[in-house]
């Protein structure tokens, strides 16, 4: 039900993306997605490869700050009000987002939501209980392909 | 209300010594001083050039008429240009290691060397040291101070010594284990590797026998002082010296370990400003100044020791009626003026040892982008100080900013920058980056 996703530590300056990214590309990763989260002076950037310990490695190579964390992701249906239904089933658990960012498949009807709770498995059983699957890992990176 | 460590002892009663005893013994001791001085043409040129003779020292406020001596004047007077006494008088030469030039020589007469001993035995004690223990001393033999110091105090005392010397760290610790050494006396960064060396040998340091150790010969910390008990399981006792003025036994702890007693009938201190020279406010950090009162071989008057610390005159609970010096903060030559506040790269590292994963991948930039001095401390960034969360990031950045503004008393900003970034000369890192200049 979880994710793994790697995070890495970046300092706000010119061109500091692209070693990470070049890093990925040279080894054949592909990112199936990212989020950057920036202050003035330094970043933390997200992503979610498919074979994250070949990731993980890579980029230590490249020399970056690397950690793995577990994320949840969720389908959420792209419409008006279909974020907002899955916050009031996390809210009434009583459980905290540390953050989230979506992307979509550039097809079909739903979004995909990335959240990294606090309590990731108390998340996952109370989206269960409301009825909501997270995607499994399988299914997000066989869908990407 | 008394919190001493272990049993309260002391060597010689003139430690305890009434302060206006003190004084006036001090007193009598300078006018001496400036007698002897006479004979050496440095001060004599001086005295005459201000009209100092013995008699004009009426008090020990006096001694700010005095010239300052300075490292630089014993270099120009290389090798015995500062000698009071005929050749035929001395009994010893030590020096400084000459690391930046040539070593700077001090000469010891037998009186001399008495004295020294005396002195070391009285911070020995103080710090435990009894007549059955076994001392083991790693502190090199040589022209340095330390080795031959110690090693005569603990002879003084009646204890036992085993002369290791510095190095060949795997000896040290077979030495220490098989000969059942109750004490340790090297610099305090040797006693870790002393300790990392027992580990490597599949040693628990902590059960090595010792007890007691005496650290000295370079600056630390209070937080370095819990590590070395804790890893070796001793009690840790600071003590200080500087060749210049006679070597270790200037101070030291005594059981209260609350500062270090500085020998006050052997040597006048002042603590001053090392800008302006003039005298800091007790509990205030500056220079210490030391005269030696008794020293006939190479006296120094007013030797600016460029180490900063602060003096405490409050009465200590042991019943000696010493001043007690705080543990030295920095030396003036690393000192950085930052916005007219004396901030020391020994601060920076304090504050990040506090921190954990932070220190040592530090370094500290100085620039003036306008017409204010800004302190940038660029920190690496670690795996294990690394967070996907940005609220930890910025709480980590946070703690390092507050740690280092409690101890400085300066805010500076704090970066957070990749590992690896920090360029490094070889061997070490370079620490400080003055762009003022």
């Amino acid at each position: 039900m979880k994710l793994k996703q790697l995070s890495l530590f970046l300092e706000n300056k010119p061109a500091r993306l692209k070693t990470p990214c070049k890093a990925l590309a040279d080894a054949g990763i592909n990112i199936l997605t990212l989020s950057l989260a920036d202050t003035q002076q330094f970043g933390i950037l997200r992503l979610l490869v498919e074979d994250w310990e070949k990731g993980k490695r890579v980029l230590e190579e490249a020399g970056c700050v690397v950690n793995v964390t577990e994320v949840v992701a969720v389908e959420v249906e792209d419409r008006p009000g279909g974020l907002a239904s899955l916050l009031d089933v996390i809210e009434q658990a009583g459980i905290n987002i540390e953050y989230m960012y979506a992307f979509t498949f550039g097809r079909g009807d739903k979004a995909v939501m990335i959240f990294r709770f606090d309590a990731p498995d108390a998340a996952i059983e109370a989206l269960q209980q409301s009825g909501i699957n997270p995607v499994q890992s399988v299914t997000l990176y066989e869908r990407s392909r | 209300m008394e919190s001493f460590v272990i049993e309260n002892r002391i060597w010689d009663p003139v430690e305890t010594m009434p302060r206006s005893e003190l004084r006036a013994l001090q007193l009598v001791r300078l006018r001496a001083l400036v007698e002897r001085a006479a004979a050496i043409p440095l001060y004599r040129e001086a005295f005459k050039e201000n009209g100092i003779t013995p008699d004009e020292i009426r008090s020990l406020d006096d001694i700010r008429r005095l010239p300052f001596t300075t490292k630089e004047d014993m270099r120009k007077h290389y090798p015995l240009g500062l000698l009071a006494v005929p050749r035929e008088k001395i009994a010893r030469i030590h020096g400084s290691s000459g690391t930046t030039g040539k070593p700077t020589f001090v000469a010891y007469t037998a009186e001399d060397m008495r004295i020294w001993a005396d002195l070391c035995a009285r911070f020995l004690v103080a710090g435990g040291l009894r007549p059955e223990h076994l001392v083991h001393i790693a502190f090199g033999y040589g022209l340095f101070t330390g080795g031959f110091g110690l090693h005569y105090g603990v002879e003084r005392v009646g204890a036992a010594v085993v002369p290791a010397a510095a190095g060949n760290t795997p000896r040290q610790v077979m030495l220490i284990r098989d000969l059942g050494a109750d004490v340790l006396v090297c610099t305090p960064s040797y006693a870790l590797q002393i300790a990392e060396g027992a580990r490597a040998e599949g040693i628990d340091p902590r059960t090595l026998p010792l007890r007691f150790g005496h650290f000295g010969g370079e600056p630390w910390t209070e937080d370095m002082r819990r590590q070395i008990e804790q890893e070796l399981d001793l009690l840790a006792f600071n003590n200080y010296g500087l060749s210049e003025v006679v070597g270790p036994g200037v101070s030291g702890e005594c059981a209260a370990r609350d500062g270090m007693h500085i020998q006050e009938d052997h040597f006048l201190v002042e603590c001053v400003d090392p800008e302006t020279l003039e005298p800091v406010r007790d509990y205030e950090y500056g220079e210490l100044v030391f005269t030696t009162l008794t020293k006939q071989g190479t006296p120094v008057i007013r030797y600016r020791s460029r180490d900063i610390a602060a003096l405490d005159p409050c009465p200590c609970p042991c019943g000696r009626t010493t001043v007690r010096m705080s543990r030295v903060m920095g030396r003036t030559d690393d000192m950085l003026i930052i916005r007219g506040v004396n901030v020391f790269p020994s601060q920076i590292e304090e504050a990040l040892l506090r921190v954990e994963g932070t220190a040592p991948h530090y370094q500290i930039v100085v620039e003036r982008p306008g017409a204010l001095d800004e302190l940038t401390v660029r920190v690496e960034v670690r795996p294990e100080i690394f967070s996907d969360k940005m609220s930890q990031m910025q709480a980590l950045r946070d703690r390092i900013d507050r740690e280092i503004q409690s101890i400085t008393g300066i805010r500076v900003r704090v970066e957070l920058v990749e590992p690896q970034t920090i360029e490094r000369s070889p061997g070490k890192a370079k620490r400080v980056l003055d762009l003022r200049k």
